[in-house]
């Protein structure tokens, strides 16, 4: 009977080399495939299962990876998500990543190239892989200021230090709270999200950098203001400012804001005109000048560009070859010239800093979980849209807006602002858009902030940047001098 | 001139001394990355269980030196590492468990299952001189072996679990009787084909140049295998009636060198397969599960999802594994027993599978071995018989997990959790061991 055990043996044999190429078919021809099918769930695991670092603002975590225990071992948790959800963005199991969950996941995830020496000592070191910390330049009593003032009104603040371009308040309204994402219930998330999708005033849309751009309305006519600078004038230099101001080729005429005279007579200085909103000035200014010196400008300061703070700000907008009537409408910021929040905040930022404009950025620090710094921003010029005294002009101007002019609402007690107010039409039928941009204190200033109000808030037709917007503008300022003066 | 003669031969048993040190070793460090891992490592709790672990397998190995000093050494090392493998995992698996708030205690119960199945084998060693006796009960057995399958269809005793009605509980403990059922049937089958072999090889009507056995002869072999596919289909459990077909199947071909019969005997399985696929609905989502796992339609239906869950934790394992306690192999149901090997081959990697799959094979190797080595019939059946029982039902579940074959219920042995196999191929390692005694004893010189 020794031959059929031996040939039984070798069945035996032939059985276990069947799983032992089963096995390897599995575990390495196989496991590439097996482990990107979406169905495997253990890759969403090791992604979102990791210990993903956290968003700090001012020293404090606002956003980190809460230990729990259920599948995915960490819970990404909020300490105040509406506050900082234009930022941070969400971290969702279901819709994936954005903002700067998104572009920081390689940090925040730990698997970023920069960390590669970190990973090795965790590997040694026997500890779990840890993903880097990432601080914010938001400040803190800033946003909560901004969010505060800013209420339940539609609408977006952004606040530059314009001398770094580090961005130091980013609010939209409405938002939402990214922990109702974060859940690990793939139901609950799916509701929620729904929700806020079919939400019709748009939570999940960053107003400040990328919903819909706006009209900036007056506030353009600071664009126009430097584009005139620059061509000779002088802010002494006398403006042609009629009570209407016909629009060649078509039977629309402009008229100022209320159908007001911007002075005792028809030639007022371009700082009178800026100081009083003038439309007809501007218009007429504007048509004097040419679409071409307004337009070459508004690039300098950054129109038209797409760039990243690292979240991706919508580039603005600007006609495209217009006609005399349109470049009038053009150069009150109406028309087809379109911005967003963060656009005008640099206008501010620039002027304020003597004619350099920094590039925003978000990212202050990124620190391993040693607390070692992986990396660490450092301000970069965007260009030099100004030279310094026609900087120095603009700000004279814009002290003149706030002093004597329509942005009264935007002083501060002891304090020298500058600023600009804007006053959107829509179109027919829709309350104007509210803008406020400014700076303070004006000699040396800390702070630049740009604020939207859609449809003027709660004041309806009757709205003006100089009473919807210029107290919110007034509010951060204000704050932002405290905090700067208390060296914080 | 008369010159003595020393004839020198190698027991084995300090080689045996040492590779169990090695398994102990395995055993102890495989738990205490488990425990570490879990953040629950307690240095005097290592302690005892090293402490248990070298005074059980010392146990065996003196129970051997006593009473078995011929038995084959390298089979106990093999099943301890694979054991002590198994209790680390089904511990891991615990902590997961306890992780996700659903605390489970297998780890322990299992220990003590092994404790009782070393024990188990420990007596047979001492009680069972020599297994010849066995042969005795081959009716018996026969006996035994069918009501082991019938008693879970009893009423009050019979439990079904998962659909398959393959347990009875006894004294609030339940019982799986299939796996002391296939021991049975080995003991069976090699009695009787001993007795009948000859007559079975040799007589019968041929047909179509196939011999066939005479009726008479035939018979009782035909009413235990019909009963026991029958009573496997009515309880629903293809693993253990693919197993016992199996085993029919090998010993007889081992007993009569009737390639013949094989052919035959495989034919009948596939067509009696083919009648289950398309009669048993819950044979066909097996069916269908295997040949069509990825399918996205059979994947959201369920059906496919334990075993697909199986390769994604394989497959993340790679060649060396997430590290034991490292991975996530609580994800697939049933982790800490039927799908135990895919939860191993995750932490393991393919190199830690390959390396538990080769000791499977040296099992059954040296179980070959000594069906060779031994010379008596019987010796030889029993011992190819219970190598046989073994390798095939490793194949048949870990081949389920790995997509070889359809997947069934079984447990893969000493690996799985479960009381009633753990201690039924403990006794199959005690059997195997006395007969290697026998095998490997120097033949006594007569003059």
């Amino acid at each position: 009977m020794n031959e059929p055990v031996r040939k039984l043996s070798v069945v035996v044999l032939v059985m276990f080399l069947a799983l032992m190429v089963a096995a390897s078919w599995i575990q390495v021809i196989e496991a590439g495939s097996l482990n990107s099918d979406a169905r495997n769930v253990r890759t969403l695991y090791r992604e979102y299962g990791n210990f993903r670092g956290p968003f700090v603002v001012d020293g404090e975590s606002v956003v980190f990876s809460k230990p729990v225990n259920d599948p995915f071992n960490f819970q990404r948790t909020y300490t105040d998500g509406k506050l900082y959800a234009a930022a941070t963005g969400y971290y969702s199991i279901v819709f994936g990543k954005t903002a700067l969950e998104q572009t920081e996941n390689a940090l925040l995830a730990g698997t970023s190239d920069a960390l590669f020496w970190n990973r090795l000592r965790d590997l040694f070191g026997g500890r779990e892989q840890q993903g880097a910390s990432i601080e914010l330049t938001l400040r803190a009593q800033l946003q909560e200021v901004a969010a505060k003032e800013l209420g339940d009104k539609k609408g977006a603040v952004v606040a530059l230090d314009p001398k770094t371009g580090a961005i130091l308040a980013m609010v939209t309204s409405p938002t939402f709270d990214p922990a109702v994402l974060a859940g690990h219930s793939t139901q609950e998330v799916n509701d929620a999200y729904k929700e806020l999708n079919t939400n019709p005033d748009g939570p999940l849309v960053n107003r400040a950098i990328a919903g819909d751009t706006y009209p900036p309305g007056s506030t353009f006519k600071l664009i126009v203001s430097a584009a005139a600078l620059h061509a000779g004038y002088t802010p002494e230099s006398t403006v042609y400012a009629p009570d209407s101001l016909p629009l060649p080729g078509s039977s629309h005429a402009i008229e100022n804001y209320g159908g007001e005279s911007c002075g005792k007579t028809e030639q007022i200085t371009l700082e009178q005109a800026l100081t009083v909103s003038c439309n007809t000035a501007f218009a007429d200014l504007g048509m004097t000048l040419g679409w071409g010196a307004i337009e070459d400008k508004a690039k300098e300061f950054g129109w038209t560009d797409t760039f990243r703070v690292p979240l991706v700000v919508t580039p603005s907008r600007l006609p495209d070859d217009p006609d005399d009537a349109q470049v009038g409408m053009s150069s009150i910021g109406q028309f087809d010239v379109r911005a967003t929040p963060m656009q005008m905040a640099m206008v501010t930022a620039a002027i304020a800093n003597h004619g350099r404009l920094m590039t925003p950025y978000l990212v202050d620090t990124a620190r391993a979980s040693d607390l070692s710094i992986i990396e660490q921003s450092s301000p970069v010029e965007y260009g030099q849209p100004l030279t310094s005294s026609e900087a120095s002009d603009l700000t004279q101007m814009m002290v003149s807006v706030v002093n004597d002019g329509t942005g009264r609402a935007a002083r501060i007690p002891g304090v020298t602002v500058a600023g600009k107010t804007g006053t959107a039409e829509t179109g027919t039928g829709s309350a104007p858009h509210t803008w406020f941009v400014g700076f303070a204190p004006a000699e040396n200033p800390v702070v630049a902030v740009a604020v939207i109000v859609e449809n003027g808030g709660s004041l309806g037709s009757e709205a003006t940047g100089g009473k919807v917007a210029a107290p919110i503008a007034k509010a951060v300022m204000e704050k932002a001098i405290e905090l700067s003066k208390a060296g914080k | 001139m008369a010159t003595v003669a020393t004839v020198r031969y190698q027991r084995g048993r300090g080689s045996e001394l040492a590779l169990l040190g090695l398994s102990a070793l395995i055993t102890v460090t495989a738990r205490g990355l488990v425990d570490y891992h879990a953040s629950v490592l307690v240095i005097s709790q290592m302690l005892w269980y090293t402490v248990v672990v070298v005074a059980v397998l010392l146990g065996i190995h003196l129970a051997l030196r006593r009473w078995a000093r011929d038995a084959d050494p390298v089979i106990v090392p093999a099943v301890a590492t694979l054991t002590g493998m198994g209790l680390a995992m089904i511990r891991r698996i615990d902590f997961a468990w306890a992780d996700r708030g659903r605390p489970t205690n297998f780890g322990e119960i299992q220990s003590m299952w092994v404790l009782v199945g070393a024990g188990v084998c420990v007596t047979i060693i001492v009680v069972l001189r020599d297994y010849r006796v066995l042969r005795r009960f081959t009716y018996t057995a026969g006996v035994l072996g069918l009501v082991g399958l019938l008693l879970p269809l009893m009423p009050v005793i019979g439990r079904e679990v998962n659909g398959a009605r393959i347990w009875i509980s006894l004294f609030g403990r339940s019982l799986q009787p299939g796996e002391f059922a296939k021991i049975a049937f080995v003991i069976f089958f090699a009695g009787y084909l001993q007795t009948n072999r000859d007559t079975l090889a040799v007589t019968g009507p041929k047909i179509l140049g196939i011999r066939f056995p005479r009726a008479r002869d035939m018979g009782p072999l035909l009413v235990v295998w019909v009963a026991a596919i029958a009573v496997q289909v009515f309880e629903q459990d293809l693993g253990t009636s693919l197993l016992l077909f199996g085993i029919f199947v090998g010993m007889l071909y081992v007993a009569t060198r009737r390639t013949s019969w094989v052919v035959l005997g495989v034919g009948m399985f596939f067509v009696g397969a083919a009648f289950a696929g398309t009669m048993f609905p819950h044979v066909r989502v097996r069916y269908v599960a295997w040949l069509h796992a990825l399918d996205p339609d059979v994947y959201s239906s369920g059906q496919s999802q334990q075993l697909v869950g199986g390769l994604f934790g394989m497959a993340s394992g790679g060649l060396f594994g997430t590290g034991l306690g490292q991975g996530r192999p609580d994800l697939v149901p049933y982790a800490y027993s039927d799908f135990i090997v895919a939860s191993l081959g995750e932490e393991l990697g393919l190199t830690g599978l390959l390396a538990l799959l080769m000791l499977f094979v040296i099992i059954v190797h040296r179980a070959m071995r000594t069906a060779i080595g031994v010379r008596d019939g019987f010796g030889k059946l029993m011992a190819a018989g219970l190598g046989f029982t073994i390798a095939l039902q490793t194949f048949i579940v870990v081949g389920g997990v790995m997509r070889v074959i359809p997947l069934t219920g079984l447990a893969t042995p000493f690996l799985a959790y479960g009381g009633s196999a753990m201690i039924a191929n403990w006794i199959i390692v005690a059997l195997l061991l006395r007969i290697s005694d026998q095998a490997r004893r120097p033949q006594e010189v007569t003059a």
